[in-house]
């Protein structure tokens, strides 16, 4: 074996040497896993699973946005809790969801097993969308300026809070929304 | 090499026979203490906040928890961790290499403007000014007077990094130094990363600075994340190369470990300066506006080089140890070396609950989180924290205590303080943050959100919905997590207690007692016989197995892997909602 020093050491002469088995071994199946992760990423959970990460966006000025929730929520509202209109978006349709310092609105209906495309945007500051279905929930980042774009198809009826979980000021845990799947 | 000349900058140290140049040793005094200040201050912190997110204390009031956990992640993430870094940079540079510093007035103007930079965000912080967090995502605004700190330390570090090329630079000129010691190269790798981000954070943070003059209008909040991350994460990369570089320090020290292929460990440090920033990317996961292929490109392809890196760190250190155990008789069969190594000796102990907690927890908790597809489950929930509380905390934070125990009493010329309870630290600090993790961990797995007051929306009026309330788990974490932070802080006020003990209290000697050094850590490498068979590689390898010991543990390491990896698939399945 070649002569091996301490890492507070500087080493000389020719230190380099082959990999001996034990390395050759570990690093051919550290390769072999990384390339593994790659695939299953890029290509084969792509190509086999229902929940992905194609997150489109739009740019969008916060005023626009907020007049197409507001044109939204009067075409489609059905009910009202504590004041907060409760909307049902059209099955298959768009359904908008707006964050403020500190609220999320509206309130949406969705039904269970339809599929819709969900835009969140924000009208001040950066918040984060978060549903929780307990255990697990499901996030995205909001930011003014953007929207988040994602399909979603609910598979489960009930109540689910959203809930903002990006620290957006000193108010930023009275953020509170849902989403009321019906069957 | 004249030892001779050497000497009219410092003293020679009769412990590890380098010679220690006055100013270095000045400004690694001045550094170190500073950061275990800060250390002490964030642990206070920590605690106050653990203890208000258990829900059942909910200790703080509301303002005051958003102040103390911003100043928190400051504290913390860069003020404890870069004044330490920087302490580490000009031991590495100079006194590791016997060699002087080159400019002593440009590392001082560096820590003042460190100084004076982090003191006064801190303080802007502490005092609710600019409740902001550690990240200040614009359009939440703080006043100029915090990105104008913010900027005036990022400066001062920087001209600290530049300062550790110099030195090194200016020792080869002279022809002390030929290859660096192993340990310097990757405090070189860190010093490399460390400006890359130093350089993102002030892209990001010159823009919101401007603005908050009102010179110009807000940063575009995309392009500031993306920026910021390239700090935020970045200076996490840095932690990890300069974490590396103490891993193989602690082994040389305390068992008299030698790298097993100095080659190879010195291409995985490689590596991480190749690819791991792109890694930082990972932040970026459920953003708006960025390709859904730059995504995957970054986060997956790129980061998975520099996940190798770390399979490579992880097997070649105690790889190292089991070979130099074996060398000295002192195992048989396949684990007796880890039956005689010192697990008493503080600096292994640290070695071992940093290189565990970061691999096994930190490690494979990032790497799924890391995924596009699985983030959206994690994202800006506890289990974040969780994650990076095990590789900042429970792993750098540890391999810079084990470092601290040998290079305080060295520096300082002092007798070390309390050493039953140094022997214990490791192992308290360890288990407590262990603790701490799992019960945080599970929290944001179950999905309650971080940077959260209160998850029982108790003041939201009628809208309120209890997170707490359906379910006894999300409770039962939240407690899980409050008294693991109890003994996290307990273990790391051991730390400070006794360091700080040391620098003021601690005996004057020039040889302090530091336990067990192996007396092979700083002995030079022996001078080539004429004709030296020293690169034999045919001869080198004959045989079986070197390490055969550290293969197993480390193919049940990547067994866990590979399972848990699996498990996260299995487990987005179930979401009750499909999503794209
Ligand atoms: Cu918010």
């Amino acid at each position: 074996m070649a002569v091996r020093v301490s890492s507070l050491v500087k080493p000389r002469g020719a230190w380099w040497q082959s990999l001996g088995r034990d390395e050759r071994l570990w690093v051919g199946l550290v390769v072999i896993w990384g390339l593994a992760m790659f695939a299953m990423i890029v290509f084969i959970w792509p190509a086999i699973g229902a929940r992905d990460n194609d997150i489109q966006a739009y740019r969008v000025d916060p005023a626009t946005f907020h007049d197409k929730v507001e044109a939204f929520t009067a075409a489609n509202k059905v009910g009202e809790i504590a004041g907060v209109p409760v909307v049902a978006a059209p099955a298959g349709g768009d359904a908008y969801l707006e964050a403020a310092a500190f609220s999320w609105r509206p309130f949406l209906q969705l039904q269970r097993g339809k599929q819709y495309r969900l835009l969140l945007s924000s009208r001040d500051l950066q918040h984060g969308f978060s549903l929780v279905f307990g255990p697990r929930s499901l996030n995205y980042q909001v930011l003014p300026g953007y929207i988040t774009v994602v399909q979603i198809t609910p598979e489960r009826s009930g109540e689910f809070p959203v809930v903002c979980n990006e620290y957006c000021g000193l108010g930023h845990h009275l953020m509170l929304g849902r989403v009321i799947v019906k069957d | 090499m004249s030892m001779q000349a050497s000497l009219t900058f410092g003293r020679r140290c009769q412990v590890t026979d380098l010679v220690v140049d006055r100013s270095a040793e000045h400004q690694i005094m001045a550094h170190a203490v500073t950061a275990v200040v800060y250390l002490a201050i964030g642990g206070i912190l920590a605690l106050l906040i653990a203890l208000t997110r258990w829900q059942w204390v909910h200790l703080l009031p509301v303002n005051t928890f958003y102040e103390l956990l911003s100043t928190h992640g400051m504290v913390m993430l860069i003020f404890w961790i870069l004044f330490f870094e920087v302490a580490g940079l000009i031991f590495a540079s100079t006194v590791l290499l016997s060699a002087r510093m080159v400019a002593p007035i440009v590392g001082w103007i560096a820590y003042a403007m460190m100084l004076g930079g982090s003191l006064v965000a801190m303080l802007l912080m502490l005092t609710g000014r600019a409740t902001v967090m550690f990240t200040s995502y614009p359009p939440l605004l703080a006043p100029p007077t915090y990105y104008g700190a913010v900027l005036v330390f990022a400066v001062g570090a920087i001209v600290a990094v530049v300062h550790f090329f110099v030195n090194v630079i200016a020792a080869r000129r002279r022809g002390d130094v030929g290859t660096l010691p192993l340990f310097t190269f990757a405090l070189l790798a860190a010093a490399i990363l460390a400006l890359w981000s130093l350089a993102a954070g002030a892209a990001a943070l010159i823009p919101a600075f401007l603005w908050s003059l009102g010179l110009i209008g807000p940063p575009d909040p995309g392009v500031y994340r993306l920026l910021y991350w390239g700090l935020g994460h970045g200076a996490q990369q840095v932690n990890l190369a300069a974490m590396i570089g103490i891993w193989y320090a602690l082994a040389s020290l305390t068992v008299g470990a030698k790298p097993v292929n100095e080659g190879l460990s010195r291409v995985a440090i490689v590596l991480y300066v190749l690819f791991i920033q792109m890694g930082s990317m990972h932040h970026l996961l459920a953003d708006p506006g960025i390709a859904p292929w730059v995504r995957n490109l970054n986060t997956s392809y790129f980061m998975y080089a520099a996940v190798m890196a770390s399979l490579i760190h992880a097997f070649s250190i105690p790889a190292a140890v089991e070979l130099a155990m074996r060398e000295r008789g002192l195992s048989n069969g396949l684990f007796g070396w880890l039956r005689n190594v010192p697990w008493g000796e503080p600096g292994f102990a640290s070695l071992a609950v940093s290189l565990v907690l970061f691999g096994v927890f930190g490690g494979i908790s990032g790497v799924i989180m890391g995924g596009p597809q699985a983030n959206l489950l994690a994202h800006n929930t506890l289990i974040v924290p969780a994650h990076f509380h095990m590789t900042v905390v429970a792993g750098t934070t540890a391999a810079f205590m084990g470092i601290s125990y040998y290079l305080v009493p060295l520096v300082f010329q002092r007798q070390m303080m309390l050493p039953a309870m140094v022997k214990a630290q490791p192992w308290v600090y360890g288990f407590g943050m262990t603790v701490l993790c799992i019960g945080m961990g599970l929290a944001g797995h179950w999905g309650l959100p971080r940077r959260h007051w209160d998850v029982t929306f108790s003041s939201t009026g009628p809208l309120g919905i209890n997170l707490l309330a359906g379910s006894a788990e999300p409770t039962i974490f939240l407690a899980i997590m409050g008294i693991g932070a109890i003994i996290a802080v307990t273990g790391g006020a051991m730390f400070v207690l006794s360091i700080v003990g040391t620098v003021f209290l601690g005996t004057r000697t020039a040889t302090p007692d530091l336990g067990y050094v192996s007396p092979e850590a700083f002995a030079p490498m022996p001078a080539l016989v004429a004709g030296g068979s020293e690169d034999h590689p045919a001869a080198a390898h004959a045989g079986a197995f070197e390490v055969p010991g550290t293969l197993v543990l480390a193919l049940l390491f990547l067994m866990l892997f590979i399972a848990l990896y699996g498990y996260s698939w299995i487990e987005l399945s179930g979401i009750p909602m499909l999503f794209r």
